[in-house]
């Protein structure tokens, strides 16, 4: 799958298919912080994601770049 | 979209009416606008005060957009591009302040004149430029897109160097008189999760990327500790702001009170102020002499 970060941008290429929640936790993301879609859709914490997706981890925190 | 704090998964548009529902709360609950009353939203292009926005007009308010130019390069001209578009979409009525073109100074400029910290010199600007804004215009209120993570965050910061005034004016609604307009903040039962989502589902464009000046700043580091903490207890930034509303708030109001007695005109522009002269003044001042 094909995973892209923000603030600052970047993919990331990694194994699918992956729960969003082990996602998060091998990036070192809090799920409080960023919205995940894929393949343009929002997904909640417990889907699963296909290893032909793309992935976007959005950020949500306003007031810095992290 | 789950939200955890409820215990509860949206579709959404069971999502988007949660948002509009929670809006609604909180203005009903703080009294904050009136039938009839005229809004003026603080937008700056990101997904709060664009989500505000348009929560307000489906909600049937009268509410216009103000965005300020701050003259920070790609970043502002970016978010003043997805102001303008939000606007246009909806035949809404936007007035823009360009404090570069007005003033004759950017941010980053301003601040190192000033010897302010970026977000410092931004925040006073943007305040007075509202609050003169809304009264030179006949508004009734301002209302900022400040949601439940900002406000926890606030309050974080406030209790750790237990600053009593600043407590004392942390409220979703600070009255006008004094030559301040009334301001609101109709999305403080909102995460940050929520509104960036509701921009998404609603296909509201907004600027993503975050400010250049705002990156490792304190306010930042506040709400990565709270989100740490929510990570394992949902509802706990719910708990600590709500809680601090309703049972802290009564106890430092007389602290911020005090300090509204000292108010009168600053002598540059008749805004109020505490000091000689009023913080913009000063800071329109340093930019100018800074050349």
């Amino acid at each position: 799958m094909k995973v892209l970060l923000r603030n600052p941008r970047r993919e990331l290429e990694l194994p699918g298919p992956l729960a969003v929640q082990a996602l998060l936790s091998s990036l070192g993301c809090n799920r409080e912080s960023v919205l995940v879609m894929v393949d343009g859709t929002l997904v909640t914490g417990d889907a699963t994601i296909p290893d032909s997706a793309t992935v976007e981890i959005r950020p949500v925190i306003s007031g810095g770049s992290s | 979209m789950d939200v955890r704090r409820h215990n509860a998964a949206f579709c959404a548009p069971c999502f988007t009416r949660h948002c509009r529902e929670q809006v609604k709360r909180a203005i009903d609950s703080y009294k904050m606008v009136a039938p009839g009353e005229r809004v003026l939203v603080a937008v700056s292009g990101g997904k709060d005060s664009l989500a505000l926005w348009d929560i307000l007009l489906e909600l049937g308010y009268h509410a216009d957009g103000l965005y300020i130019g701050l003259g920070i390069g790609d970043y502002s001209d970016e978010s003043a591009s997805f102001t303008r578009e939000f606007a246009a979409q909806r035949s809404a009525d936007l007035i823009e302040i360009s404090i570069p073109g007005e003033f004759g100074f950017d941010i980053p400029t301003g601040a190192r004149a000033a010897k302010r910290a970026p977000c410092s010199a931004c925040g006073l600007s943007k305040r007075h430029l509202f609050n003169k804004a809304a009264l030179d215009g006949g508004y009734d209120v301002v209302a900022t897109g400040h949601n439940l993570d900002d406000e926890a965050a606030v309050l974080f910061g406030n209790v750790l160097r237990w600053d009593l005034a600043y407590l004392g004016r942390q409220y979703p609604v600070l009255p006008g008189g004094l030559g301040f307009a009334r301001k609101v903040k109709p999305l403080v039962r909102l995460g940050e999760r929520e509104t960036a989502a509701y921009c998404v589902l609603k296909g509201i464009d907004y600027i993503v990327e975050e400010c250049p000046m705002s990156a490792g700043n304190r306010h930042l580091g506040y709400k990565e500790a709270l989100n740490a903490i929510e990570q394992t207890s949902p509802g706990s930034k719910a708990a600590f702001y709500f809680g601090f509303l309703e049972r802290i708030v009564p106890m430092v109001q007389p602290a911020a009170e005090e300090e509204r007695g000292g108010l009168h005109p600053c002598p540059g522009c008749g805004s109020p102020t505490v000091s000689e002269v009023c913080a913009f003044c000063k800071l329109v001042s340093r930019a100018a002499e800074r050349g």
